[in-house]
């Protein structure tokens, strides 16, 4: 039963819509990268200017600022967990009939949807510069994103578990996920990375949110991509149960 | 005020520790229907874990609890719709109106919120309703969290160092809150480290002292069976004023310092026989002072210090 669960999840977008550094951040930067950096290359002419910068454009600079959408989003549901936890608000929640994942189940809810939004801004803004470039399956790839944060989101709540303080949350998160992104292939297709590296990009779940993201996004079939979606899965399971057993309200 | 017998929390042999340490050990009382129970002591000595054990928060070690005939540790969901909890140090979240929370609660709790608007302006946030709880002042927070303890018509409220923070013209109209939940037939279980509160809003108390509860019953009652002792400050010009004290059954020990008197004795009849001898032998007197000890004098006669130290 989630009794309460739409009330505190519409409850906590208001809240954190007040917050206007944090609304501008999550929803607005991300929409402005992409037309910024889009613009840059693509100046006036409609055909880009290095070599290489259709397929960016088509391809990487959306996958790019949806990994980042995701990981911001993250980062902020960390945040706001351990704000959260060190003002004694969990505390004070969960001795409500509000069952414990209701309250979590709220944040998570709140932060897809914040996504999603900012999902569809991006691309209403590229359907209105770049009217060649987007020919992407957006339902699918919206779908992919969503699954994407989740999964990585399940990491968020381990770092949420172990780091205590709200001071340290936000580095300690930064400093976990926007790493990973260096052996993700999102900037170097793993392929071309050593040997060495290779295996561990594969340890590694970024690594399958970019396959899954650029996959879907080119119009490959999700059949095509089962092995990211099943490593997604695991990743999330594992995450899950470890932050079960270690995280604190108090 | 009708307090009855009948015991709303049980607590029995309750004990809880934390790593090594032990935070309540051996921890035993009851809570009558309709009384203000209040569970006092210095810092650190255990209130808020008894407190939390009773609430369901925390699962004691060893020991039984019973509130409302119901373990609050395995039936915590179907205790959280007869009970209202204040917690110490609690927040909200910083931009929630005030509204907002109470009509939250009101879902959570399947009341119509209308209730808990009144209660808003019963509890003086009427004018409030819109602002952000990081707004508000420690008073008008404490009143909210009492607004949102009241707000399912529990029949037990649990207060938390409820004016720890506040001034004493906030703290005086919180007291008047209290005994307000009280007049509405509720039982009320809180804790504090001030005596004074404990003094004027408890009916009865349990004093705790690392984690073990010393003595349970009235205040007055504490009072009378640990510091028994009471004095009197008076100025006489009277000729034999101190032979004549002296001679009185009661009087323990008489200081003088020329005309003025300080008169000790114990017993219910003692203050009586100090004013009989007065008017007996018609002695004048400049000024006239009776002191009572306190809870204050209670806890460090049982306790070897005084509850600031």
């Amino acid at each position: 039963m989630m009794r309460g669960l739409f009330q505190l999840t519409w409850l906590e977008i208001k809240i954190f819509l007040r917050e206007p550094l944090g609304a501008i951040g999550t929803l607005f930067v991300p929409v402005a990268v992409f037309l910024v950096v889009g613009r840059a290359m693509n100046r006036g002419t409609g055909t880009p200017r290095t070599p290489g910068g259709l397929e960016f454009m088509q391809t990487g600079l959306p996958v790019m600022v949806s990994v980042f959408m995701a990981i911001s989003a993250v980062i902020s549901l960390v945040t706001i967990i351990s704000i959260y936890r060190e003002g004694g608000i969990l505390k004070r929640l969960r001795a409500t009939p509000l069952r414990p994942y209701t309250i979590l189940s709220a944040h998570v809810l709140a932060k897809l949807l914040f996504t999603a939004v900012t999902l569809t801004m991006m691309i209403l803004a590229g359907r209105r510069f770049y009217p060649a470039g987007l020919q992407a399956p957006v339902i699918s790839f919206a779908f992919a994103l969503l699954l994407s944060t989740l999964a990585i989101l399940s990491i968020g709540f381990v770092i949420a578990s172990v780091v205590r303080t709200a001071r340290f949350a936000q580095p300690v998160s930064a400093i976990v996920f926007y790493p990973m992104l260096g052996l993700s292939g999102l900037f170097v297709p793993v392929e071309a990375l050593p040997a060495g590296l290779q295996w561990v990009a594969k340890l590694l779940p970024m690594t399958y949110v970019v396959s899954l993201l650029s996959g879907i996004w080119t119009g490959e079939s999700w059949f095509a991509h089962l092995g990211d979606l099943a490593a997604l899965a695991v990743f999330g399971a594992i995450f899950v149960a470890i932050s079960a057993r270690v995280f604190r309200w108090e | 005020m009708a307090v009855s017998t009948r015991s709303v929390i049980s607590v029995a042999g309750v004990r809880k520790t934390y790593g090594q340490t032990i935070a309540v050990d051996e921890v035993s009382f009851e809570v009558r229907d309709g009384e203000i129970f209040g569970l006092i002591g210095p810092n650190g000595a255990g209130k808020t874990t008894t407190m939390e054990c009773v609430e369901g928060i925390r699962k004691p070690d060893r020991g039984s609890i019973s509130v409302l005939g119901l373990d609050p540790f395995r039936d915590v969901y179907q205790l959280q719709d007869r009970i209202g909890v204040q917690l110490q140090q609690a927040h909200l979240q910083k931009r929630i109106k005030v509204w907002e929370a109470v009509h939250l609660w009101a879902s959570l709790y399947k009341k119509p919120v209308s209730h808990g608007e009144r209660l808003l302006e019963q509890l003086g946030l009427g004018d409030k309703r819109n602002a952000w709880f990081m707004t508000l002042s420690g008073g008008q927070q404490q009143r909210l969290f009492i607004a949102l303890a009241l707000i399912n018509d529990p029949e037990v409220v649990f207060l938390d160092e409820l004016t720890t923070g506040l001034d004493p013209q906030a703290r005086r109209a919180i007291w008047e809150l209290v005994r307000g939940i009280r007049a509405r037939g509720k039982t009320v279980f809180m804790t504090t480290h001030l005596m004074e509160e404990a003094e004027r809003l408890c009916d009865r108390v349990a004093i705790i002292e690392h984690g073990r509860i010393i003595d349970v019953d009235s205040p007055q009652a504490l009072v009378d069976k640990h510091c028994p002792d009471r004095s009197v400050a008076l100025t006489t010009e009277a000729p034999l004023a101190e032979e004549r004290f002296r001679a009185l059954r009661s009087v323990t020990d008489v200081t003088r310092d020329t005309a003025r008197f300080t008169i000790h004795g114990r017993g219910d009849g003692f203050i009586t026989e100090v004013i009989q001898c007065l008017a007996e032998h018609q002695m004048r007197v400049g000024s006239f002072r009776t002191e009572q000890p306190t809870l204050e004098d209670v806890f460090l006669k049982l306790t070897g210090h005084s509850i600031r130290d």
